[in-house]
């Protein structure tokens, strides 16, 4: 680990400030992936800004009937929460599924969303990985690659992003609140919040330098039948192989989101229409571009039993 | 004491605290976190500064130049010790690659250097600083590709690469049910919870290291080798030992380069391997291909047997012996078995947990699930009707005790066997295929020398030394069980000190040898102590009873600590033993049972239930014994559901060196776990009538989810680890 | 260097600290409080758990600089060698470890899984994420979950939590 400097935040708009005008400043909340990172000198911040003192821990009711979540409300604390319990399970079940409880008592809403994807070769600094050390190479390529994306990714990387909770936003649609530098406040939707990959896969998202995610807001609630499933060898604490995020409404329609196939939580609104006729149609157009290596070509029939059991588990 | 008979009635036969569900001794430091680890002794000298090692980044090459500049002027930096400033340096004899490498480099994260600094904060960021440029070399990373450049290996502690019985070839040729099927097992890692660690500190030319290790003599002899020292100066001091499973049998990078750091930086020196490093720097346990040929007769009599395996290493490393189970388990009178290695660069392949007979069941047991079906018998049945008695290669040599049919037998009706659907894919419970599974469990039973030293003073408390370890085997307490037994004191009055190279040399612990030979080792120092015993009060020693902290001999009776008086009695003695393992074939058996649920859409994999039967000699101390059964089938589990390092076969290493990438079993997969023992003792082993135990849960258990899964699917996946992308395509359809 | 000070096991410690001290290396080299482990100091092994106001967390994933005023409780604060906590003993007594290591983790984990219960969080395996979560031996595995155990004492392991916890459980299946 690289040493840095520290300093506690005071307020969100502070904080973001601050982290415009240090070079190599990077904000940390629970911690969970970025020290992880720094110890193997794959993020190496010159100055962190601390920022679990800013209020923005609470889960509030907005004016529309939705929620507005604090970036540093815990996986824990949301995943308990009675109102998400009720009206958006899919979200709870998704944070429940990830992690283990320890990391869950850490792990922020905003860093959840912000997760590094877990590609063996960006973890180790002796490979290249275009992620980590742009235009270096993509060792996965050829290499080890049961666990990556089959689609929405590029000749440049082929790494999945690791969440469980961000397939259940994308799937609620989620609207991400932030703070900038300059002052002014921003609503990015989650759809346009992950950059594909394409040449330059170290571009992760939308935000600009020192920009500061301060809250997640939902939409009133969408009823429906929540299913989050996880599929992976081990039966806890291990990162989806692939994962289905569904809302199933009692005519057969509504949305899906899958993990552990993209760069992003993937999700298709076109592909939602096709949900009445069931996994099959549904899944040829969220994977009808998948681009599957030898390794992980499985993750398609997959995919398509996997949301194939979750649509029969809504149907009851 | 040479142990050259089967043994007689004795002390311990009287079973007052041998035998009993003790509750470990060491339990209370354990939960507490009083019990002290290697990186942990700040109590023991002052003034630790910390090491930190840099691996090497390429497989196979040469070091062009390695520039320390920017480190050495990196903040707290004391020292950077490299191959071109340590000095020379020798290789112990457990090792296969230099602990430290350059400039050439053997292998992928083989250590490199290791920098000192005075907090550990700036010794890993000083280690980053260290930057090298390498000439790779090409190296050879496929099993599969290297195979048929694989060559005879040298005979090992499994016995010669071949061995052959009748005919082979042409039994085979001419048997009515004929079965050849090839398997593959990949390499894997001990993943014990406690990486390698270790504190040096040097007094002059004397070296004291404290480490985690199992094999203190092995370690003592092999560092005072690597460091060209005389082994009279170097001491290991290892009480507590975070997992070892054969990944701690060996000097490894930790201890030299502490050792080697501290010379240089002139103060004493701890080093930790940080857990990505592990699983590239340290051993692993090869992987294997392994073919299987059977030819048996229509009412299901084996009458050929083939077992082959190939495995790879680095130049002058050895095989996998992978097939030596089948040396034994099963009656044939045609047989044969070779093992082939391959030279690989990958990192050294050595000992895990139960080496050769825990791949070797892998295989093996699925094997005979197969052929138990081709011949459309129950597989419990077809064992049964291929059990044997004697040494099938030489078939004079009887077994010590073999109770295989009984271990089966008995699994069969604790588990319900006669309610398993022989039919695979017909039992559903909701989304879940549901399928039970049977393999034998075999492990042999190995002999060791092993010497301990019994003091006893005059409060009649009793203090045994010996430097065995204890890796979570429960050696504190079944030693203190056997002094117990043997002095007539209640364990209380027992302290026991182990893991310590001042004290005899012991077995240590390994190849599920530890507990009976040590325990022996201490036996026999306790005979010789009732004996002096006995000489100081003037009793017939033959006579003498030891109860309640008293010798009594006809009317006379005295206690220990008058006997002791204000100087003490001291004992010492080994354990020998002369060819009791040789006239007998001594092998612990089992037999597991397994219930597996498989989600029938997603082939998602899950354990509902597991059993295991064990006949291994006395159980010293059923608690205890139980851990290690029960550790043995999860570690089993994982074998056979989700291990495997993937070699990345183009750059030369294994990809998945960390605990998130590597997965072994959590809570979650891990159903709750039976066990029973039969009542078995086997005076032909030892006086403690005891065998391993350790290591007889692990072999077999992985055939048993295997064939718990072929009977839930239908799918037989003969590649482990047998992971739901090896079924998600075969899965039957969804009723 | 920062100063920071934690009230472990009750008792407020000031350090002073290089930023880049983890939390469980602020207990472990400083603190000599080595009850706490350090098995992988990434977040994947679950060795290094202590109890932070209250909840369970891993040490190595948090800098010591991040936790002024904090309460910790590590296993030294649970409970000594001659005044077991009632969790330490159910271990002993259902030989819930084998090497050691990983044990103060599991413990910490296991006090806290009941708390964690007892407030209503749910968890993966919880069948109705409105009920109030029931004290299953499945529900236990899965929280457990993250505190690997490579000696595999599992089985043991639940024994004992359900001992502590004082209730019969009902079997869950796969």
């Amino acid at each position: 680990m690289k040493s840095f400097t520290y300093e506690r935040a005071r307020a969100p708009a502070e904080a973001a400030a601050a982290a415009a005008h240090v070079a190599g400043a990077k904000f940390i909340a629970g911690g969970t992936n970025l020290l992880d990172l720094m110890k193997l000198q794959i993020e190496t911040p010159a100055h962190l800004i601390d920022i679990n003192g800013l209020a923005l821990d609470r889960i509030e009711a907005t004016a529309d009937g939705g929620l507005r979540i604090g970036a540093l409300v815990r996986n824990t604390d949301l995943a308990a929460d009675e109102r998400v319990r009720r009206d958006y399970g899919l979200l709870a079940r998704a944070l429940l599924a990830g992690a283990s409880g320890q990391l869950r008592n850490r792990a922020t809403t905003a860093g959840n969303l912000l997760q590094r994807t877990r590609c063996p070769y960006f973890y180790d600094a002796n490979q290249p990985c275009n992620k980590r050390k742009p235009g270096s190479g993509c060792a996965a390529l050829e290499g080890f690659s049961r666990q990556h994306a089959v689609v929405g990714a590029s000749d440049a990387c082929i790494a999945t992003h690791p969440s469980d909770m961000a397939v259940a936003m994308m799937a609620l649609d989620a609207t991400i609140e932030t703070v900038r530098p300059d002052g002014p406040t921003h609503a990015i939707p989650i759809a346009d919040f992950y950059r594909p990959p394409g040449d330059t896969p170290h571009v992760e998202n939308a935000l600009t330098p020192g920009e500061l995610i301060t809250a997640v807001t939902l939409s009133k609630p969408l009823g429906g039948i929540h299913i989050y499933r996880k599929v992976r060898d081990r039966a806890s604490y291990a990162f989806a192989l692939v994962s289905v995020g569904a809302i199933v409404q009692r005519d057969g329609s509504g949305c899906v989101a899958l993990g552990g196939v993209a760069p992003k939580p993937w999700r298709i609104e076109a592909a939602e229409a096709e949900m009445p006729r069931g996994a099959k149609a549904v899944t040829a157009r969220l994977l009808g571009d998948a681009k599957p290596t030898r390794e992980n070509a499985f993750k398609l029939p997959l995919v398509e039993r996997a949301l194939g059991a979750v649509l029969a588990q809504a149907r009851g | 004491m040479k142990f050259e008979h089967p043994a007689k009635l004795n002390p311990i036969d009287d079973l007052k605290v041998i035998g009993q569900p003790t509750d470990r001794i060491d339990g209370p430091l354990k939960t507490t976190g009083t019990a002290p680890y290697a990186y942990e002794r700040h109590d023991v000298v002052a003034n630790q500064a910390y090491g930190y090692v840099v691996g090497a980044a390429i497989a196979k090459g040469r070091i062009a130049s390695i520039d320390l500049n920017d480190a050495k002027a990196a903040p707290g930096v004391l020292a950077i010790v490299t191959a071109e400033n340590a000095g020379k340096l020798g290789k112990g004899n457990f090792n296969t690659a230099k602990l430290l490498g350059g400039p050439i480099v053997e292998h992928y994260h083989q250590a490199i250097a290791l920098v000192v600094a005075d907090t550990f904060e700036q010794a890993r960021a000083a280690a980053a600083l260290v930057r090298v440029n390498y000439t790779p070399a090409n190296g050879a990373y496929d099993l599969a590709a290297a195979k048929n450049s694989a060559i005879k290996s040298e005979p090992s502690f499994g016995g010669p690469a071949d061995t052959a019985t009748g005919n082979f070839a042409k039994a085979f040729a001419g048997a009515p049910i004929k079965f050849d099927e090839t398997y593959t097992t990949p390499d894997h890692s001990h993943a014990m919870m406690e990486p390698h660690a270790s504190i040096a500190a040097w007094e002059g030319n004397k070296l004291t290291l404290w480490t985690s290790n199992q094999m203190i003599d092995w370690g003592t002899s092999d560092l005072a080798l690597t460091l060209g020292i005389a082994k009279k100066n170097v001491r290991l001091i290892s009480p507590f030992i975070g997992g070892g499973f054969g990944g701690k049998l060996f000097l490894r990078s930790d201890a030299l380069l502490a050792a080697l750091g501290a010379r240089a930086a002139k103060r004493p020196v701890k080093v930790a391997l940080p857990r990505p490093f592990i699983f590239n720097n340290t051993t692993h346990r090869p992987a294997t291909i392994q073919r299987i040929r059977i030819g048996a007769t229509a009412d299901g009599k084996i009458t050929a047997i083939a077992h082959e395996s190939w495995s790879g290493d680095l130049p002058s490393g050895g095989p996998e012996i992978a097939v030596t189970q089948t040396r034994l388990l099963y009656a044939g009178a045609n047989r044969m078995t070779a093992m082939r290695l391959a030279t690989l660069d990958l990192p050294e392949g050595n000992a895990m947990r139960a080496p050769g007979e825990a791949p070797g069941m892998m295989a093996l047991e699925i094997a005979i699930d197969e052929v138990a079906e081709k011949l459309n018998l129950d597989p419990i049945e077809f064992r049964l009707l291929n059990d044997t008695d004697v040494d099938p290669e030489h078939p004079k040599r009887r077994f010590s005790q073999r109770n295989l049919a009984e271990c089966l037998r008995l699994g069969a009706d604790r588990f319900g066997w006669n309610k398993r659907n022989p039919l695979p894919a017909k039992t559903r419970d909701g989304r879940w295929l549901i399928g039970v599974g049977v393999a034998a469990a075999f492990r042999n039973n190995l002999l060791v020398p092993s010497a301990a030293r019994v003091r006893l003073d005059n409060r009649g408390m009793v203090t045994v030394e010996t430097d065995m370890t204890d890796i979570g085997t429960g050696s504190y307490t079944i030693i203190a069980q056997t002094v117990a037994e043997m002095m007539g004191v209640p364990l209380e009055n027992v302290v026991v000190r182990l893991g310590d190279s001042a004290f005899p040399v012991s077995c240590g612990s390994g190849g599920q040898f530890g507990a009976n030979n040590s325990t022996s080792g201490v036996y026999a120092a306790c005979v010789k102590l009732r004996e002096a015993v006995a000489q100081k009060l003037g009793f017939n020693s033959a006579d003498a009873i030891f109860a309640e902290g008293q010798v009594r001999a006809g009317n006379r009776s005295a206690t220990l600590a008058e006997a002791a008086g204000a100087n003490g009695l001291v004992a010492e003695d080994t354990i020998e033993y002369g060819d009791l393992d040789k006239t007998y074939q001594q092998s612990t058996f089992g037999a597991h049972f397994v219930e597996v649920a498989v989600d029938a859409a997603t082939a998602e994999i899950r354990l509902r239930r597991m059993l295991s039967v064990c006949a291994a000699g006395r159980i010293l101390n059923p608690k205890s014994a139980r851990s290690q059964v029960i550790g043995a089938m999860t570690m089993g589990a994982g074998a056979a559901l989700m291990e495997e390092l993937v070699v990345d076969k183009r750059r030369g290493f294994f990809v998945n060196h960390d605990l998130a990438g590597y997965e072994v079993p959590v809570h979650a997969d891990i159903p709750h776990q039976d066990v029973i023992f039969l009542d078995e003792i086997d005076p032909i082993s030892s006086p403690m009538k005891a065998k391993g135990v350790g290591e007889l849960g692990i072999c077999g258990v992985g055939a048993a989810v295997a064939n718990a899964i072929y009977n839930a699917t239908g799918v037989r996946v003969r590649s482990y680890p047998i992971t739901l992308d090896k079924l998600i395509d075969r899965l039957p359809d969804i009723g | 260097m920062t100063t920071v000070t934690l009230v472990v096991n009750e008792k407020a410690r000031t350090l002073e600290l290089d930023t880049r001290t983890t939390l469980l290396d602020a207990l472990r080299e400083h603190l000599h409080l080595t009850g706490t482990k350090k098995g992988c100091d990434h977040g994947q092994c679950g060795a290094c758990t202590v109890i932070l106001n209250g909840r369970r967390i891993n040490s190595c994933m948090s800098l010591a600089v991040m936790h002024e005023g904090d309460r910790i409780t590590t296993i030294e604060g649970l409970g000594s060698p001659d005044h077991l906590h009632p969790m330490q003993a159910a271990f002993v007594k259902h030989d819930g470890y084998q090497c050691g290591y990983c044990t103060p983790g599991q413990i910490c984990s296991a006090v806290a899984v009941l708390d964690e219960i007892k407030a209503g969080v749910p968890s993966h395996v919880s069948d109705d994420l409105n009920a109030r979560p029931q004290l299953t031996d499945g529900e236990l595995r899965e929280r457990m979950s993250g505190n690997i155990c490579r000696c595999g004492a599992y089985s043991n392991i639940v024994d004992a939590i359900i001992e502590v916890a004082g209730v019969q459980v009902s079997g869950a299946k796969a």
